[in-house]
């Protein structure tokens, strides 16, 4: 292999012992070698695998419980003073609802309570009751039984995602309680838990003649250090509870000749340890319910039967909503559609077209260098600068509306455009020159032999191209936020071309982003559905090519 | 209105297109008289209707606004528009057009309702007007092609030219895109320098593009130095690199010399899901599982991670890669010519030796420009990086504390602004032209390595 083995002087061959121990340790040690790179290949893809298991199941388990929406029923009395039949749209259905849900709870009278009562309505059902009663105006007057959702607190709590009481300290705190006791240095007197720790009084910071004046705190968290050098300072600071500091004041108050010393000292901990260290639990009531009362009330209604779990058709057939129990993605599924109807329109035209040029008419010369070269490089073009340039011409220069799906669409089809472009020449050029020559010899023009003959044949390679252009632009979210179809859509009455609009991936953008617990249900469950979408087009693509797909 | 009148042009066309085939089935006595078959003289009659008709539709669509525009703006009385710069003259034509829409809000002023009124009138009579200029074009051109049909007629050669113009047009969109993009970064991004300076832009390291609210504001001066922006851009596509590089090469080694064709034909789809999983639902994955796992562990040995951690969008952006480092590795790979590998197994070599050291050398310029693709994709890549990492550039190598992106910049000054004369939205765009060009030359590199590799081996 080098050089020095080929011009070496020629001589007997020397004679090598490949049973020798060394030459057997040698070769399994190469083998080794192989069998490692092997196990790390094999590691690397394991390992690529499994993210995308992570990554599919976290979403499932997050998303699946946004398809069931728990709902309470009601007792509704559509009150004809309140209601005008000549008018329903006006009438004031909030008082109606309120006093449904409030006629539930006849014992409850106060009117702050009355107030946290009413929140476990979803703050939506009002709207929900006044699209029932538009649509059967013949209800007002009567009583309906009527299911309204919960709000976004109760729904997570009927479906078990967050809990009642929650953990008040976080796991690394809990470690450091567990280590305190494991040390002993945790001991009970009267009922409160007392840490022992070995404190030094500093003299910078507390002087004999006047203790009383003197800083405590930092002492302490010094302390703390020593126990936990590698704590961070703010998990250990809610150890100790605030009278720690003058525990320690006392102290030394008491003899002031500590000052200067490193002591013993027992200082009261925090009530959260002191209650892990006392029950070995320390919960405190979830703080997205207002008070304890509310678990009275919730568990009445469970009791009473009057909460279900349902398939929730609101998530396909509502807008948007602040009210995570209320949101849905119909507005964003019709704006996806339609972008990707303008996107396919024009995208699909234009890129036959082009193709068809560049493979069959085009004359080889600079020009046509050039666009070739410039359809390679406008596909690795990052999709944001597609949005710069809607923004910028379509939105700027042209005046288009904003946020509509026409101008999402238009710029979804230049990204798309050079996929189709190169999915189409590779099928042009996959069907056989004896089909063209064979076209032509019987007298057909070379248009015709395009259209007519080759066109026909290389449709299911351009399909599969077209489907897999489309199902990218579906999942493209940076130049749709760049035009403003992240457009905040609450009826579904405004879907059109032209119209402000929102798109799948834009939605779960703005629905990743809002704070409320319900939507991150939501948003995993619009990616699911965004991947059903997604799934089913590359299906087709696929299902299209083992189809039709032709070996000449 | 628009709707109905392309429903009318192509209810003419079509029209137009049975009149000339009927017209030409009858001018001869024989159909092979005709010198091109019928459907060509209707189509030539239905092409002369529709796409002039078409094109005049678009561009009197485009550009009405801009002429009303400025026909409203002149017709202001000089007295209330005199002294006005560009923004303020722009936010009476808004005010015009929304009382135009009906949309009135307190008290306009009566010169504002009267250019509103103005404003309703001209479009109405531009609309109409538009319709009666289409619709005289469709009649004009049924007329004349018709009259032009014959027997001898040339319809197909007629045809095909009209089909080769289209054809040439929908290849020169590619080119116009291009076009398009540079020309709107560069003047956008000059704009952005002649208030900001570009020395300030490329080697600042204050990046706080907030805009004054009142002239008189101290903190809202903003500062425009990108150096910040640019590092932590580096520094994500790094990381997002560190991960894919060597899981997608390693599993290109395997899947290419190790695995049976079966395996191989089952994991390779498996491994491309990943890159077709949309990329705003690698960005929630992120904020959802990995930077809250990342901070536990890190709490656990005692390391404080930021929750926008450029380490958490980085491994994230390295898991979208994988497929793609791994599919260009693996052509890179499986295209070394077979004599090599067999040269090797014949010097005794073991499959492992073969890949270090005959297989990857000689596939090094292909790998190499997969992964400059690679990093060119991380560089533009916007969602995950919007979604978690951080906002506020910090100048900062700690991976563990959050950073910014280019993209992220690009995306936060523009959401929900649409006004180009402030230096914070023009940022945007001086940011994009950055961004656009490092990526067009890692690109034409990754080719160009690529390209000339390839040629070796044919």
């Amino acid at each position: 292999m080098s050089d020095t083995a080929l011009h070496s002087p020629p001589g007997p061959i020397r004679s090598h012992d490949w049973g020798s121990a060394s030459a057997r340790k040698r070769v399994k040690r190469r083998y080794m070698y192989d069998r490692i790179l092997q196990w790390v290949g094999l590691g690397s893809i394991g390992i690529g695998v499994l993210l995308l298991l992570i990554l599919l199941s976290s979403l499932v388990n997050t998303g699946l419980p946004a398809f069931q929406t728990t709902k309470v029923t009601l007792d509704v009395f559509v009150d004809p003073k309140l209601v005008s039949p000549e008018n329903p749209g006006k009438g004031n259905f909030r008082k109606i609802t309120r006093d449904a849900f409030a006629k539930l709870f006849p014992d409850v009278t106060s009117r702050s309570d009355q107030r946290r009562l009413l929140k476990i309505m979803s703050s939506g059902a009002p709207f929900n009751v006044r699209k029932y009663v538009i649509k059967n105006p013949e209800v007002i007057g009567q009583n309906i039984q009527f299911s309204v959702p919960l709000s976004d607190p109760y729904d997570q709590l009927y479906k078990g995602i967050i809990p009642r009481q929650i953990e008040a300290l976080s796991g690394g705190q809990i470690e450091l309680g567990k280590s305190l006791e494991q040390q002993g240095l945790l001991s009970v007197e009267d009922g409160k838990t007392l840490a022992n720790l070995t404190i030094f009084i500093d003299p910078q910071l507390v002087t004999q003649e006047d203790p009383s004046s003197g800083d405590y705190a930092p002492m302490l968290a010094e302390a703390l250090k020593a126990l936990f050098p590698r704590a961070s300072p703010t998990i250990t600071r809610d150890i100790l509870g605030s009278d720690a500091a003058d525990a320690v004041k006392q102290n030394v108050v008491e003899v002031p000749g500590l000052v200067g010393r490193t002591v013993q000292l027992k200082v009261p901990v925090s009530e959260n340890f002191d209650n892990l260290h006392r029950t070995g639990t320390a919960t405190i009531m979830n703080p997205r319910f207002g008070t304890p009362k509310v678990f009275e009330w919730y568990d009445s209604l469970a009791q009473r039967n009057l909460l279900q779990s349902k398939f929730s058709f609101e998530l396909f057939t509502n807008a948007d909503s602040r009210f995570p129990e209320q949101a849905g993605l119909l507005g964003a599924i019709a704006g996806s559609f339609f972008s990707l109807l303008v996107c396919f329109l024009l995208s699909f035209v234009a890129g036959i077209a082009a193709a068809i040029y560049l493979e069959e008419f085009a004359p080889k010369n600079k020009i046509t260098d050039l666009i070739e070269v410039n359809i390679n490089n406008l596909a690795a073009v990052p999709s944001v600068v597609f949005g710069l340039l809607g923004l910028a011409v379509f939105l700027g220069t042209f005046g288009m509306p904003r946020s509509s799906p026409l101008v999402g669409g238009m710029v979804l089809s230049l990204m798309t455009l050079p996929t189709i472009i190169i999915a189409t020449r590779a099928a042009l050029q996959a069907v056989p020159p004896s089909i063209r020559e064979a076209a032509l010899g019987v007298g057909a023009s070379r248009h015709q032999v395009i259209t007519h003959h080759v066109l026909p044949l290389a449709m299911p390679g351009i399909l599969t191209g077209t489907i897999i252009g489309l199902a990218q632009a579906l999942g493209e979210t940076a130049p749709l936020l760049l035009i403003g179809m992240n457009a905040f859509i609450p009826s579904i009455e405004s879907i059109g071309i032209l119209e402000p609009a929102t798109a799948l991936p834009t939605q779960i953008f703005s629905w990743a982003d809002s704070p409320e617990r319900g939507f991150v249900s939501r948003t995993s469950a619009a990616i699911l559905i965004l991947l059903g979408f997604l799934f089913i087009m590359n299906a087709t693509a696929i299902y299209l090519r083992q189809k039709f797909e032709r070996r000449w | 209105m628009v709707g109905y009148l392309f429903l009318a042009i192509a209810i003419i066309s079509l029209a137009g297109f049975y009149a000339g085939r009927s017209k030409a089935q009858t001018s001869v006595g024989k159909l092979s008289e005709l010198h091109s078959l019928p459907n060509f003289h209707g189509g030539f009659i239905a092409a002369w209707i529709g796409i002039p008709s078409i094109i005049v539709v678009l561009l009197w669509l485009l550009f009405q606004g801009t002429v009303i525009d400025n026909l409203l703006l002149n017709s202001l009385p000089a007295d209330k528009v005199d002294g006005m710069d560009q923004a303020q003259l722009s936010l009476v034509l808004s005010e015009v057009r929304s009382v135009a829409a009906g949309n009135i809000f307190g008290e306009p002023e009566p010169h504002i309702i009267a250019a509103a009124e103005r404003y309703n009138s001209w479009y109405s009579i531009s609309r109409w007007s538009m319709v009666a200029v289409a619709l005289a074009m469709c009649l004009i051109a049924l007329l004349f092609t018709r009259s032009k049909i014959s027997g001898r007629f040339r319809a197909r050669h007629r045809v095909e030219r009209i089909m080769d113009g289209i054809m040439v047009v929908c290849s020169v969109i590619a080119i116009l895109t291009t076009f398009g993009i540079v020309i709107s970064l560069l003047v956008e991004a000059m704009r952005f320098f002649d208030l900001v300076s570009p020395l300030e832009f490329f080697f600042g390291l204050n990046w706080e593009p907030q805009i004054a609210i009142r002239a008189d504001q101290v903190t809202g001066g903003g500062a425009f130095g990108a150096i910040p922006v640019f590092i932590g851009t580096l520094q994500i596509a790094f990381l997002a690199m560190s991960v894919a590089t060597p899981l997608g090469l390693f599993s290109a080694i395997y899947l290419t010399e190790y695995s049976g064709p079966r395996f191989r034909k089952a994991i390779k789809p498996v491994l491309e899901i990943l890159a077709g999983i949309p990329t705003v639902v690698y960005g929630f994955f992120a904020v959802l599982v990995v930077a809250p796992s990342m901070r536990e562990f890190g709490a656990t040995i005692g390391l404080d991670i930021a929750p926008n951690s450029a380490l958490a969008a980085g491994a994230v952006m390295g898991i979208m890669l994988i497929p793609f480092v791994s599919s260009l590795s693996d052509d890179a790979i499986s295209s070394v010519p077979d004599a090599m590998r067999h040269g090797s197994y014949g010097l005794g070599a073991t499959k492992g030796e073969t890949i270090v050291k005959v297989l990857l050398p000689a596939a090094l310029p292909g790998i190499m420009g997969g992964i400059l693709l690679a990093t060119s994709r991380a560089i533009g890549e916007t969602m995950i990086v919007v979604m978690a990492a951080g906002i506020i550039a910090t100048l900062t190598m700690n991976p563990l504390e959050p950073v910014t992106t280019v993209t992220v910049q690009i995306v936060t000054l523009l959401i929900g602004d649409t006004e180009f004369d402030n230096p914070k939205t023009l940022a945007a765009f001086a940011l994009g032209l950055v961004l656009f060009a490092v990526t067009l030359m890692l690109n034409i590199l990754a080719q160009r390595i690529v390209r000339k590799y390839r040629e070796r081996y044919e």
